[in-house]
């Protein structure tokens, strides 16, 4: 079990860099900026899949989480403190070393948060919101959950387009770079960063950041909560029986998935160098759903490889103005033909091949 | 997020003497129906003991109230000296209290280990973060989750079906599966909702002799069932409930010899002559 894990994680680890050579072989280094936004999408969809396919809730707000991390992040970044310098809130973050200044295009001195400090707040503040969301919400089942998480991503997205501080229909752009390590030596600053010239050095962060974070849920899941989460979806009753506390489990790995969605938003948001309001709408939280769907509810291997080519794919424009049309069409067939998604069917029939293969 | 605020698991007791569990006037009302109806009685430690009532007697729902699964309406439930009436069943879990289920309630996906593995959860205490960054400490408790589950699954006699999904098992397995599971906490009480039902004359033999068994390891047993001869055989005290009121409380013998317990749950009088 271990083992295969292990395993499955070097393969991966494998193709990423073999994914980098081919593009360098064969001059396509663009397809790198895509694979870089694919592997941010990718956390959310992880994220979910741990909440969806293990704990058995649904959420139809992901998108809102994404969006909370992503806008709040891009706001503290970019709104200009500097004729609030003398307020308390300001004065207290100062003394934390949380602001930076710098000068804008005509000279003028722009004082805002450092994005370490924004994207702290941002994930903070998206747990916090999920928390509280979590417990009234989280006591719904089925179709009743569903509904109410539609409902948290709509409120959401309506606000982001209403308030002129995340900036109504435009969203927020010039989003400055996240600077993990400053320039050393010879070598370049570590910053997330849409920058050509960071491109490969985006993508390694990136798919880093993803498999860093897949591995973290792998363990979860291997372990005592993780038996919790899946039997409490199974049978609460029975899961209460023996100790569990479902309402306390149920709303962790929901703060969990929310993080790990305020997570791909911050550094998507970064990377992007902006975020717009259509990241919170409800065909977005719908798309994270049907990848979820798509990779097979309980198979995270599975919602990784699945979510992350297809969002690639859709990245691309291989899908064209039938984006929406096609995670549509995705959800219906997954539902009808693979409800364990498409690696499951696939390994069926392999298995059934062999055993024919076999008898004959 | 960091690991678990599980409090310790029941290992104080009430002073020696005391019942483990002792219901005072119990009470619970679905609207106008009283399912429970000022029931009260007492499980000494190291007992067996049986409630036994004709279909609709309020057993389960008595089980129920135990348990945690339904508050009740009126009266107090002691468990090792505390009160336990409104506290969740997971809280009640961790006292110490362990159940099966009358329609078997296994997990979906699971194997039999895992599924008895699930029910180590009160004697262990890796939370989100330890699980997350698999510290040293979670992979040393599941190593000791899983012997402890898998000596369980021994001592049922289905150890060879561990890797097998536990929903796929025939019925009398997936009953043991459950009692494993129940056991794996390492409860006072264990509190059986009809072990034998659906079960052969053979395996309600077998169900008999494992209750007794777990007698024997000093685990308090207090069962709900329908087969006369399993309640008969194993039990040290009954408890017959009809109409959510309690009609005798005695040994075996006499309550084979009550009169009015033959009449009202045990049907015709001539075929009672046992």
């Amino acid at each position: 079990m271990k083992q295969r894990k292990n395993r499955a994680l070097a393969a991966l680890c494998l193709l990423v860099v073999c994914i980098h050579l081919v593009t360098v072989l064969t001059g396509s280094q663009y397809y790198l900026t895509q694979l870089t936004m694919a592997a941010y999408y990718g956390l959310v969809i992880i994220g979910l899949g741990t909440l969806m396919g293990y704990a058995g809730q649904i959420s139809i707000g992901h998108a809102g989480f994404f969006a909370i991390g992503g806008y709040l992040s891009a706001a503290l970044t970019t709104r200009n403190l500097a004729s609030f310098q003398g307020d308390w809130p300001v004065r207290w973050l100062d003394a934390l070393k949380m602001l930076k200044t710098t000068q804008d295009l005509s000279g003028d001195q722009l004082l805002t948060v450092a994005p370490w400090a924004a994207c702290l707040c941002a994930v903070a503040a998206a747990a916090l919101i999920a928390l509280i969301i979590g417990i009234p919400v989280l006591k719904l089942k089925g179709h009743y959950l569903a509904m109410a998480t539609l409902g948290f991503g709509t409120i959401i997205y309506r606000i982001l387009l209403a308030s002129p501080y995340f900036g109504e229909a435009d969203g927020i752009s010039e989003v400055p770079g996240f600077t993990l390590l400053p320039a050393l030596g010879g070598l370049g600053p570590i910053m997330i960063s849409g920058d050509a010239d960071l491109r490969v050095l985006n993508y390694y962060l990136a798919w880093g950041v993803l498999i860093a974070g897949m591995v973290l849920l792998l363990n979860l899941i291997g372990a005592r909560v993780g038996r919790a989460l899946r039997s409490l979806h199974s049978s609460e009753d029975a899961a209460e029986a023996c100790g569990i506390d479902t309402a306390r489990f149920k709303l962790r790995v929901f703060v969990l998935s929310a993080v790990y969605a305020a997570i791909g938003g911050v550094l998507l948001t970064h990377f992007n160098g902006g975020i717009g309001p259509s990241e919170a709408s409800v065909m977005k939280s719908v798309r994270y759903v049907a990848l979820v769907a798509v990779g097979g509810m309980t198979h995270l291997w599975g919602t990784l490889l699945m979510g992350v080519g297809l969002t690639f794919l859709s990245l691309r424009g291989v899908f064209g103005t039938f984006d929406d049309a096609v995670f549509g069409m995705i959800l219906i067939l997954v539902m009808l033909f693979a409800p364990e998604g498409i690696l499951s069917l696939r390994l069926k029939l392999v298995v059934q091949r062999i055993v024919q293969g076999v008898r004959s | 997020m960091k690991g678990n605020g599980d409090h310790d698991c029941g290992a104080a007791s009430g002073a020696p003497g005391e019942a483990l569990l002792e219901l005072k006037s119990v009470h619970k009302r679905f609207g106008g129906l009283h399912a429970v109806n000022e029931v009260s009685f007492k499980v000494a430690p190291g007992s067996i003991k049986a409630v036994i009532g004709p279909n609709g007697a309020g057993k389960t729902t008595l089980f129920n109230l135990i348990a945690g699964n339904l508050p009740v309406s009126a009266g107090t439930i002691h468990f090792q000296g505390r009160e336990i009436q409104g506290k969740k069943p997971h809280q009640i879990a961790h006292l110490g209290m362990s159940r099966t289920f009358q329609n078997i309630k296994l997990f979906h996906g699971m194997t039999a280990l895992e599924c008895v593995m699930v029910g180590r959860h009160v004697r262990s205490r890796s939370g989100f973060f330890a699980g997350m960054f698999s510290l040293p400490s979670t992979w040393k408790e599941e190593r000791a989750i899983r012997e402890a589950s898998m000596e369980l699954l021994e001592m049922m006699e289905i150890a060879e079906f561990a890797d097998v999904e536990a929903t796929s098992l025939a019925f009398g397995q997936q009953r043991a599966v459950e009692m494993a599971r129940a056991l794996a906490a390492e409860p006072r009480l264990l509190l059986l909702d009809e072990p034998a039902a659906g079960l052969n004359i053979y395996e309600t033999a077998e169900v008999a002799r494992l209750i007794g068994r777990i007698r024997d390891m000093g685990i308090t047993v207090l069962l709900v069932e329908h087969d006369m001869s399993l309640v008969m055989d194993i039990s040290d005290e009954i408890v017959v409930l009809s109409f959510g009121q309690k009609l005798a409380e005695d040994i075996p013998l006499n309550i084979q010899k009550n009169a009015e317990v033959i009449k009202i749950y045990l049907g015709a009088d001539d075929e009672i002559s046992a």
